[in-house]
Formats: C-alpha cells, structure tokens, sequence
C-alpha cells in the first residue's frame, strides 16, 4: 500500500489538493455573499439576513438548496449548445486561475513526494494567470449571445468590449513588479519582497530594497486595483449586469444551477484578484514587522481567544440547536486553538505566512463589498473614456518611470 | 507509450477536430469557438516542448485578444447561419485532389525526416526561457522587431483612414 503512495503520490498529492482548495473555496464564496449582504445592510443600516440561523449564518445553506431545487427552464429559441457551456466555461475558469495562486511559503513532502501550499508552482504563473483571465471573457459573452435577449445581448457586448480595454491596463500595471522581480513566478515575487528587517517597507508598495532596486509600485496597484475590478465585473464597473437598464444583463435568462455557476464564478474571481494584490503588491505572505519583532508572532492567538470566547458566550443567548451548541462549539474549537498556538511555537510559527495571507486577502475582499456599498456605476462613455484615455497612459508611464528608476539605481 | 506522447496525441487530435469542426460549423460564432479551441489546443502542445513563454501568450494574444475581437463582431453584426451551396466544380475537380496531394506530400516529409520513428520534438534552448527570447527579440533582432511593430501601427492607422472616409 504504501509502496502504492509512493509511487503514485506525484498524481494522489495533487488531486487531494485540488478537492480539499476547491471545498474551501466555494464554502468561502457561500459565505462571501453572506459577508457582503451583513456588510452592505450595515452601510444603508439595515439588519441583513438575519432569520435563518443565528446573524443568517445558514442563510447560505439556504439559498445553495434553493438553487439546486429551483426550476430551471430553457427560453425559447436558445443556442442550445452555447446557452449550456456558458457557465461551465465561466466557473472552470474562475477556478482554475487558483490553481497556481502560492498561499503560503512552506515546502512539506507526504510519500517522498516534495510538495507546497498551493496546487501548481510553475515559474509562469502570473503569465498563465492572465491567460486564464483572458479567457474569462467568453463565458460571459457566449451567455449573453446564446440566451436570443437583446438584454443579455447587450450585457454580453458590453462585457467583451470592456473586459479587452481594461485587459491591457491590467497586463501593464504589474510589469513594474516584474521589472523589480525579474521573474514571472509568483513564489519568488514574494520572496523578493522580503527585505531582511524591512518588514512592511519592503513590500512593492513601499518599495525599498537591501541591494537598492526597488521602487514604489502605488501607481502600479491603483491601475492594477481598478483594471481587475472591471475584469471581474463588479460595482462600479457591473455594467454588463446593469439591472437598471439591462435587467441582469448577460444572465438574465439562466436560473437555478446556471445561475449559480456565473455566481460563484464572480465570487471566485474576487478571491483570485484579491490574492493576486496581495502577492503582487503587499508581500504575499510575509509579516508587516520587522523579522525581530518575534512578539507579533502571537497575534493570531491575540486575535482567536477574544473572538472564540465571543463566539461562545454569543451562542449562548440563543434557544436554538445551531446557537445553543454550534456556535458555542466553534468558539471552543477557536479558543483552543489560540491557545495551542501559545503552547506550540513550532505550530505557531508555521501558520504565521498563512494567517497574513488570509488576512491581507480579507482585507481586499472587504474593500471588493465596501466599494459597491459606496460607489454609483459607471455611464458606459465614462467606462471607456477611463479605461483608454486614463488607466492604460498611468500604467504605461508607471512601467517607463520605474524602469528608468531601476536603471538609475543600478549605475 | 510515454506520457508526454500520450498528452501530444490528445492535444493534437483536438486541434485537429476543432479545425475540422471549425469549417463544418453552419453558425459562424460555433466556428469562432472551434477555433478557440485550435489555439488553446496549440498553445497545450508549445507548452509540451518546453516552450512556457510562447504557450501563455499563445493564449493571452490569440485566445484572449484576437478571438474575443472576432466573437465581438460576429455578436455585433448578428451573423446568421451559413447557407449551404452544392460544391462547385471547381473544388470538385481540382480542390479534393490538390488537397489530398499536399496532405500526402507533408506526411511524406515528416516521415522520410524522422526516420520512422515518431516523437515529440523538444524545443531549442533560446525558446525556453522568457529571458533568452527577450535577449534576442530587444538585442539581437531589435530592428526587425520595431519594424514589424511599425508595420502593425501603419496597418491600424490605415484602418482608421478607411473607416473614417465616409464621414
């Protein structure tokens, strides 16, 4: 048997990989919705779900089973074989820009075989991100055609023509990081950033550097922010989903299961830009201490006791099954690990790239849900106008201003 | 049969059925898709030889930017279904033959060349690493480079000029 392994752990390893990233992720996005209805209720001071489970938390389950039961009929006249493939290629997409997204900076081997957090280390990983990105556009534009609406029609045009204009924006704000890194592999642009002491300012944001190269990529990131917000369709550019003027755009004739693939697609999509920023951007998983501040290592278990112990005592006012022993049991299970994580520095000291990374890429997705509290939509000219006349000349100067700054420093 | 065969023969055959398919397709935005496919399926066989740069901008040039501007149109214009017409004489006689005989003429050089015994060919070193093939595209071939970049800037302008004359 275990010969078995060994042999063919190079094939188990990644497949258990795969199944266990793609659980997390779709859980995540179920709770994303959950996280953005709570949130945007507060900004507009409504309660947000709040009747299935204790603070709505079940409210996701809830909705997963409404959409597997739902009816899900065919409009008249489609094209079939594209009305159908539309959302797979969506969804497939979304999720396999994860699989070369690194989270964190451990190498482990299970059965021989040498192994890391993340599903595929290839040293053209942003290159093979951007690729799937570029593909991305399909799914939305052969849903809009294939669904015979002039709404979904226009939803679908309006996607493809704005997801090429800011296609470029977005290539070019991150070639002031490649020029800083020299390398495409995702891996060693955060290792890269990792400045000995510097902590926080050695990150490509700040940019400083022990041998001198570096050079603040702010400008980078803000095109870079707003070109991948527009990539990904979400408020203030959701114009090929405008409900006031498009209805739901390009998936206005999908319901139930179909609806729910473009859904989790868009959530998906969140989390992949949201690593990409923080890997690209803010130092992946690296600390923003100094590496001798060995105190900041407890603030995960600073964080988890507090919040279990909250978690606990909130369940405990509820009368019902999920408040009365779920939710008390959650808080445990984070009270003690918080506390294990004080008990075992070796187990403490391992999750700290994760615990950063998490906590950088939750910051972006709330900044994603904040946004579309606060911000109006786009007209369709102004989209444009910005993407071609604003975005692509800021991100094409960055790349000329940071290469002559590179070549500056190193004479 | 290695793996890597194995993963040629599939990439290979789905070029090859998304070509065909690509002109039997009535609609012209199923032929747009086929032809998506040729080039994801070509992009998967560059990236079996080792080439990793050229494979992702395969997709990124020809997948995402190109294509997309061929299914753009195609859903702007509201192309209809193809009508089928009875083949004409001409490919009859002279098409069918001509074509079978260049297929053939190929076939026989790829075997007479290797010899009988099929495999995949690894790329040459200067392809496979990004930085060797931007040595040789911003040094050794610089003024070739911009000059094709010249050409496709006169191309566009010239579409513009054509586009604009109406007004």
């Amino acid at each position: 048997m275990s010969d078995f392994l060994t042999h063919y752990a190079f094939l188990i390893v990644p497949i258990v990989k795969i199944a266990i990233l793609v659980f997390i992720v779709l859980t995540v996005d179920a709770y994303l919705t959950w996280l953005e209805r709570k949130v945007i209720a507060h900004i507009q001071s409504r309660w947000g779900p709040h009747r299935v489970g204790p603070h709505g938390l079940l409210q996701p389950l809830a909705d997963g089973v409404k959409f597997i039961f739902k009816e899900d009929p065919l409009p008249a006249s489609v094209d079939k074989a594209a009305y159908f493939i539309a959302p797979f290629i969506t969804l497939m997409l979304a999720l396999t820009s994860l699989a070369v997204i690194p989270f964190g900076p451990q190498h482990f081997t299970v059965f021989g075989y040498e192994t890391h957090v993340g599903i595929a280390d290839v040293n053209i990983s942003l290159l093979v991100l951007f690729a799937i990105t570029a593909l991305g556009v399909y799914g939305v534009a052969l849903a809009g055609w294939a669904s015979n609406n002039k709404y979904s029609l226009l939803g679908g045009l309006r996607s493809s023509a704005q997801m090429i204009s800011y296609e470029l924006a977005l290539t070019l704000s991150v070639v002031g990081v490649l020029l800083i890194a020299g390398d495409f592999s995702l891996r060693n642009i955060v290792d890269q950033q990792q400045n000995g002491n510097l902590g926080l300012l050695g990150w490509n944001i700040v940019g400083f550097s022990k041998d001198g190269i570096g050079f603040t990529q702010i400008i980078g990131f803000i095109c870079f922010f707003i070109a991948a917000i527009a990539e990904t369709n979400r408020v203030p550019f959701d114009l090929p989903e405008a409900e006031s003027e498009l209805v739901a755009g390009f998936h206005t004739e999908y319901a139930s299961m179909k609806f729910a693939m473009f859904f989790i697609a868009e959530y998906t999509s969140m989390i992949t830009v949201s690593c990409l920023a923080t890997i690209l951007f803010f130092g992946g998983w690296l600390s923003p201490f100094p590496a001798s501040w060995t105190f900041t290592d407890y603030l995960p278990s600073l964080l988890l006791i507090p919040f279990g112990l909250w978690v606990i005592f909130d369940g405990i006012r509820y009368e019902t099954i999920f408040g009365r022993i779920v939710l008390p049991g959650v808080g445990a299970v984070l009270t003690a690990l918080g506390a294990a994580l004080i008990v075992f520095p070796p187990f403490n000291d391992a999750i700290q790239g994760l615990f950063w990374f998490l906590a950088k890429v939750f910051t972006f997705l709330f900044v994603y849900i904040w946004m579309r509290g606060t911000l109006p939509r786009f007209r369709y000219d102004q989209l444009m106008s910005f993407g071609w006349k604003f975005l692509l000349p800021v991100s094409i100067a960055n790349v000329v201003l940071t290469s002559a700054v590179i070549l500056w420093r190193m004479h | 049969m290695t793996a890597s065969l194995f993963i040629f023969f599939v990439l290979a055959a789905l070029a090859v059925l998304g070509a065909v398919s690509l002109i039997l397709q009535r609609h012209p935005i199923h032929s747009a898709l086929s032809l998506i496919v040729v080039m994801v399926a070509l992009a998967g066989l560059y990236l079996l030889m080792g080439a990793e740069f050229v494979a992702a901008v395969q997709i990124i040039v020809y997948g995402g930017a190109i294509m997309v501007l061929f299914v753009f149109v195609i859903m702007l214009l509201n192309a209809g279904e193809e009508e089928r017409t009875n083949f004409s004489k001409l490919a009859t006689y002279a098409g069918i033959p001509l074509a079978v005989a260049t297929a053939g003429l190929i076939a026989a050089a790829i075997v007479r060349s290797s010899s009988g015994t099929l495999s995949t060919a690894g790329a040459s070193g200067a392809l496979t690493s990004t930085r060797t093939l931007s040595m040789l595209l911003f040094k050794d071939f610089v003024y070739p480079f911009e000059l094709t970049s010249f050409l496709i800037l006169v191309a566009i302008l010239g579409a513009i000029v054509l586009a604009q004359r109406e007004n």
